[in-house]
């Protein structure tokens, strides 16, 4: 789950992390107040959305007066923010950041992920802060020193000391890097966060050393611990199809095919795209109903593809496991009656009672195309697709 | 022969009185030696109950102690199964094998970290289990498609095992043991710890290794395979098409700052001497080219 730059400053700042003053905003007006309170000659106005790359899509500015920021605060509050991980349709920004300006001498990043090959936090850390840290990592790997975290210590003082001097904060200034760095590791730890990141974390002209920017995002699967966390959750930050999916128990990723794809399990259902394109089609959806492919779950799913209109054709591969291919064929058939089902489906069903399940399918009088196995059913979905 | 598990080892199921442990210990306790491999259930202040004929214990130590279980299959639910584990390794078990999906990674670090020095043996978690076709089967696969003869399978996902293990089966191609190690980013064992146990097994002669975005385990694999493996092997790697930053239905098949591409690996491992094929209907046919 992924939350705002705002919302993980206000984290961050409850594990000691230094971060600019500043003031969300839902409205132009609210931006306005917002850099009165703040006070001070400049002020900085950042949209709140999900994806990176804001500054360069426009929707970071620096203004040096109140008019300044109110015509910025228009600028940007309001507009589709189009950055390289939006997508050309961009986002829209419905929330803004106002913070105070910051005398920055010096620009570094710090950021933690599960480490999968240590199977333990890794601390990144860089001098070259405030860039794409992938663009450093392809072209100056040197430049990026990484820490693997023991989970019963946690970062220690002479760890965080020794990354600090690495990324070239002046020494006066390590016992302050020190307490950023644990404070986003406890902070990391203690939210069951799967990414933190502080891009860049500045040197300031004063001798601080603050948060400029924050971004967290926290594994999915430990949010029922976490009802604080699953309260910032921005419900216009995600697709639609998929917060309607979710609610049923459904694992679905749009993509910008028209073949929908109706698979049990993740491996399948990748599987299942991945040949849907190599005989020429082009997916709609990753979907995975899971072990249990019930007449609900398959109702639920024939209804979210079908709201995509450049929907042509469904393929529906379901390996029967423990699942009987009867039942399956028998939801599969009720489902499509239900949903009035205007697009050609191709059914390939694989397990027990497959012959039985195959009857079911051919008996049900509806125009489903029966494959033999994935090949079939990947040549029979891509020409139904073509009409 | 085969690899883990064989007719001889004795399984306890922690878990046993849930709805999914109930369900499935009695599927494999149906399936070929099951009657005599599934010997215990756990459950704590449950012991002294029974399932289906089983005995269950209020703890993993107990139902070792009392049964000579050397294995463990968990079924218990997310918030409390890396507990479980952990329980099972303390009471020295051989094998662990955590069904379980769910379960957070933190809980997980601790738990591997844990494990370090320990000579228990982890799958999983959020995995179908493993089999030795014909003798016995200790997790959620059909065991009916499953038959006993000389290839290896190993793969990161559920249905797509059962896809390869469907396609060996039309080609008249039996299996050695077929284990899934998961879906899940920090687990136990990896492909290439199955692998090593593939290659010295003398009823193995030829191994699928399937993988899918996310991580680099199958990258190392594949290097460790062209340096020791004496039998071929052949892989395919799910999610081709799957688009950056987004979780594919498993925990770990995400592709997060440009690494963890299906691409990437196919190419690693084609340089490392493993036939790799992009059409998961083929994955059998590939197999018996390199026989």
């Amino acid at each position: 789950m992924k939350i705002h730059e705002y919302q993980a400053k206000e984290i961050l700042r409850k594990f000691g992390v230094p971060t600019p003053r500043g003031v969300p905003c839902f409205s132009v007006e609210e931006a306005v107040a917002a850099g009165k309170t703040l006070g001070g000659n400049v002020a900085v106005v950042k949209a709140q959305i999900h994806a990176g790359g804001r500054g360069k899509g426009g929707g970071v500015k620096v203004a040096k007066s109140p008019a300044e920021l109110e015509s910025y605060a228009r600028q940007i509050f309001g507009m589709q923010l189009v950055t390289h991980q939006t997508g050309a349709e961009g986002q829209k920004v419905r929330r803004l950041l106002v913070e105070e300006g910051a005398d920055i001498r010096k620009e570094l990043y710090v950021g933690m992920v599960v480490d999968r090959g240590t199977q333990r936090v890794a601390l990144m850390a860089s001098s070259e802060g405030g860039m794409d840290i992938e663009e450093v990592a392809a072209h100056t790997p040197e430049k990026i020193h990484t820490l693997f975290i023991d989970p019963v210590q946690g970062l220690r003082d002479d760890e965080a000391d020794d990354v600090a001097a690495k990324i070239g904060v002046p020494a006066p200034l390590i016992p302050q890097a020190r307490g950023l760095l644990q404070g986003l590791y406890r902070a990391f730890d203690e939210t069951d966060a799967s990414l933190a990141e502080i891009n860049p974390m500045v040197i300031t002209g004063d001798g601080r050393v603050v948060a400029l920017d924050a971004k967290m995002n926290f594994d999915s699967n430990a949010l029922y611990r976490h009802p604080d966390i699953v309260a910032l959750r921005d419900l216009d930050e995600e697709d639609p199809n998929e917060i309607e999916a979710s609610k049923h128990d459904l694992s679905y990723i749009s993509l910008d095919g028209n073949i929908g794809c109706l698979v049990n399990g993740a491996g399948l259902a990748m599987a299942t795209m991945d040949i849907v394109k190599l005989y020429g089609g082009n997916p709609a959806n990753f979907l995975d109903v899971g072990g249990g492919a019930t007449t609900e779950k398959v109702t639920e799913a024939f209804k979210l593809m079908l709201k995509n209109p450049n929907l042509k054709a469904i393929l529906v591969n379901i390996f029967g496991g423990i699942m009987k291919c009867d039942v399956i064929a028998a939801g599969v058939v009720a489902a499509a009656r239900e949903v009035k089902l205007s697009v050609p489906l191709v059914v390939r069903l694989e397990g027990t009672n497959v012959d039985l399940g195959k009857k079911i399918l051919a008996d049900s009088g509806l125009p489903i195309i029966s494959a033999i196995n994935m090949a079939d059913a990947a040549a029979k979905v891509v020409a139904a697709a073509r009409g | 022969m085969s690899i883990l598990i064989n007719k001889g080892t004795r399984v306890m199921t922690q878990g046993i009185t849930g709805k999914t442990g109930m369900f499935h210990t009695k599927m494999c306790k149906e399936y070929a030696f099951g009657a005599d491999c599934f010997v215990a259930g756990v459950t704590p202040r449950k012991g002294g109950q029974a399932y289906e004929g089983i005995p269950i214990f209020d703890s993993v130590k107990e139902a070792k102690a009392q049964t000579g279980a050397t294995v463990s299959v968990i079924y218990v639910p997310p918030p409390f199964a890396a507990a479980a584990i952990d329980e099972a390794v303390e009471a020295g078990v051989d094998l662990v094998i955590c069904i379980t999906e769910g379960i957070p990674v933190r809980d997980m670090i601790r738990t591997r970290y844990k494990m370090q020095g320990s000579k228990t043996r982890l799958i999983g978690p959020n995995c179908p289990g493993l089999i030795t076709p014909d003798e016995i089967k200790i997790g959620i696969m059909p065991g009916h498609i499953h038959k006993k003869g000389p290839i290896g399978v190993v793969s990161r996902s559920g249905t797509l095992t059962y896809e390869a293990v469907g396609q060996l089966r039309e080609l008249g191609l039996g299996q050695s043991s077929c284990v899934g190690i998961g879906g899940d980013p920090v687990n136990g064992m990896k492909h290439i710890d199955v692998l090593k146990l593939f290659n010295d097994d003398p009823a193995t002669e030829a191994v699928i290794m399937v993988g899918e975005i996310g991580g680099s385990d199958e990258e190392q694999c594949a290097r460790w395979i062209k340096e020791h493996m004496k039998k071929p092997v052949i892989g395919f790697i799910a999610g081709v098409t799957a688009p950056p930053g987004k979780r594919m239905g498993h925990a770990g098949a995400i592709i997060s700052g440009g690494k963890g591409t299906a691409q990437e690996k196919l190419a690693v491992m084609e340089e490392c001497g493993i036939k790799v094929t992009k059409n998961p209907a083929e994955m059998g046919k590939t197999l018996k080219s390199v026989l």
